[in-house]
């Protein structure tokens, strides 16, 4: 089995939000690999101990990014590349042609993602990903079982489950319930140092720059309205109780 | 020029969902005056969606229907929209951020080779140019962003967006033959509805939602009866799912899911700022907890300090009482 899995590093979700000269500060912060992300490494290492191959990890972004792909090597994956280039931008349609462009000249069973970022948040780039490489895909899973080219992934539909075969290869988003990540071990960490960690630039890709350009631009970042802390309700519970009931139905007209 | 919007319908037990009504108020917002709205629906057994789709005020309305298409499948559905499209000729495409908006969206962009907007929270349009907003971050913080290609595609975040006056509709119906790709690599063997009859988290306008403090599976009990009698979800912070007291389906958070109910109910929620990203755009927002200290009454509109397996039963009997 070749299994690629495709992630990105993100704030730690402990992380506030600050602003800096009209960008996220990046001052500081915690870096994780995309907790989505880390379900889809997991289950590509789970894969491979039970089918045998070997798991590819790739990640767009830049060189901090390598410090996620070593904790994927250090918790099992055989491989990573890192493809850093500030020509590609972050628009996901770029970002999907890029990794479609390093994939497309390789040999896949399976291809792993996280179901979205907990930065960006958009859940475009691993679907876009498998239309590009014209193979199917199913997003959102909580189960996947590999048997005879074919595989069988339960897809949690807002709460339904919808049980999805698939014929290999094919693309598959990770959603919370898949698995339990494993914390790297200190062998692993260790054997992490000797593995292979590619970093590639644009021109290593066969792809056209006006593939490049990207079709939506940000204009403008701001903070929600901060919300103020509002009152407590006092007294016997019971007299709380009424006197939030009455607050929410004549004071708010919530209810 | 006169610009097309198609607009994604999503249906549910024979009805329209609540978002296929907000993503029609997107159309409008996102269109100029002379601009169309188109509608594509896709399913099975579509009769009973004829009367709400003629209170649409658009253009046409194109129709899908076909057994293989019962159920959502992303392959056939992507193709079924494809047809639509080609039929359409749009400028903009726009799907509710749901289980299938998310999920056909990405496909179709790639197919048509469109640029993307996901999650959007409010359009604008500001010196004649349509501006979207979307939370970065689960709404930590937001962006807006505009389109520098057509056509384009756009996924809208239920509860966001107040809905469009129901008006006559004039809409022209067309049905297209689902026309079956050659390779159908996806098969959907079986559908579990845990969700039937359950008003569903993300569109909820009342959240009632348990922590750690719930302490049990059990303990989401004293919350879904609350729930239902305020026709409203349950949802869950990340550590009550970690503690397996509740389904991951329920968390609400930077993982899980962002929801911006009327009402927030939280109990036993410490309000870590994972789960708290998830939740603080809601209208208002109620705490109940223990610790007077707990991070959440920083954010909350009301705080009650107590027990949640005391006040939680009393809101019930209270409510009951006086929404009759």
């Amino acid at each position: 089995m070749d299994i690629y899995v495709v992630m990105k590093q993100t704030f730690d979700t402990e992380e506030k939000i600050i602003f800096e000269d009209g960008k996220v500060s990046e001052d500081g912060v915690q870096y994780v690999i995309n907790p989505y992300d880390e379900y889809a490494v997991e289950e590509a290492i789970q894969k491979k101990d039970e089918l045998g191959g070997s798991v590819y990890v790739i990640a767009v972004g830049p060189d901090r990014t390598s410090e996620a792909l070593r904790t994927t090597l250090a918790m099992g994956a055989d491989e990573a590349v890192l493809i850093s280039d500030e020509r590609i931008g972050s628009d996901e349609n770029t970002i999907s042609k890029v990794l479609a462009s390093y994939l497309g000249s390789k040999k896949f069973d399976l291809i792993l993602g996280g179901y979205f970022s907990v930065d960006n948040g958009a859940g475009q780039v691993a679907i876009r990903l498998a239309q590009l490489l014209d193979i199917p895909h199913v997003g959102s899973i909580t189960k996947l079982d590999i048997s005879d080219g074919k595989a069988n992934a339960d897809r949690d539909a807002e709460g339904d489950l919808e049980q999805v075969e698939v014929t290999l290869p094919a693309v598959f988003t990770a959603q919370q319930g898949l698995n339990e990540p494993r914390y790297p071990s200190l062998p692993g960490i260790m054997k992490a140092k000797r593995k292979p960690l590619k970093q590639l630039n644009l021109d290593d890709l066969d792809i056209e720059e006006t593939e490049l350009s990207p079709k939506t631009a940000r204009t403008a970042l701001s903070l929600p309205p901060q919300k103020e802390a509002g009152q407590f309700i006092k007294g016997e519970t019971a007299e709380q109780v009424k006197e939030l009931v009455e607050k929410l139905r004549y004071d708010e007209k919530v209810l | 020029m006169v610009k097309i919007i198609l607009v994604v319908a999503e249906h549910r037990d024979g009805a329209l969902r609540q978002v296929t009504y907000e993503a029609i108020q997107a159309a409008t917002l996102s269109s100029a005056e002379n601009d169309q709205l188109h509608v594509a629906v896709i399913g099975h057994q579509l009769e009973s969606l004829t009367e709400p789709l003629s209170s649409i005020d658009a253009e046409k309305v194109y129709l899908i229907d076909h057994p293989d298409l019962q159920q959502y499948n992303p392959e056939a559905y992507a193709a079924a929209l494809k047809q639509v499209i080609d039929a359409s000729n749009p400028d903009g495409i726009i799907l509710g951020h749901t289980a299938i908006g998310r999920d056909l969206a990405p496909m179709i962009s790639a197919k048509i080779d469109a640029g993307q907007i996901s999650d959007v929270t409010n359009i604008e349009n500001i010196d004649d140019q349509v501006v979207f907003t979307r939370p970065i971050y689960a709404g930590k913080a937001f962006e807006k962003k505009i389109f520098r290609s057509s056509p384009w595609v756009v996924t809208i975040r239920p509860n966001n967006i107040s809905i469009a006056e129901p008006s006559d509709g004039k809409a022209e119906v067309e049905n297209i033959d689902y026309a079956k790709p050659a390779s159908l690599r996806t098969v959907i063997q079986n559908v579990v509805r845990n969700t039937s009859g359950k008003v569903d988290l993300s569109e909820a306008k009342i959240v009632v939602s348990g922590g750690r403090g719930v302490k049990s599976a059990d303990g989401f009990k004293p919350l879904q009866e609350l729930a239902d009698v305020l026709g409203g979800a349950v949802g869950a912070s990340r550590g009550a799912c970690d503690a397996d007291y509740c389904d991951y389906s329920l968390q609400i958070g930077q993982t899980g899911k962002v929801v911006t109910p009327e009402v927030y109910i939280a109990c036993g929620i410490s309000g870590a700022i994972q789960h708290v990203a998830g939740m603080s755009q809601s209208k208002i927002i109620v705490a109940i907890n223990k610790d007077s200290e707990a991070p959440i009454f920083k954010i909350a509109d009301y705080g009650i300090v107590g027990d949640l397996f005391e006040v939680v039963p009393l809101l019930t009997e209270e409510f009951k009482k006086v929404l009759g």
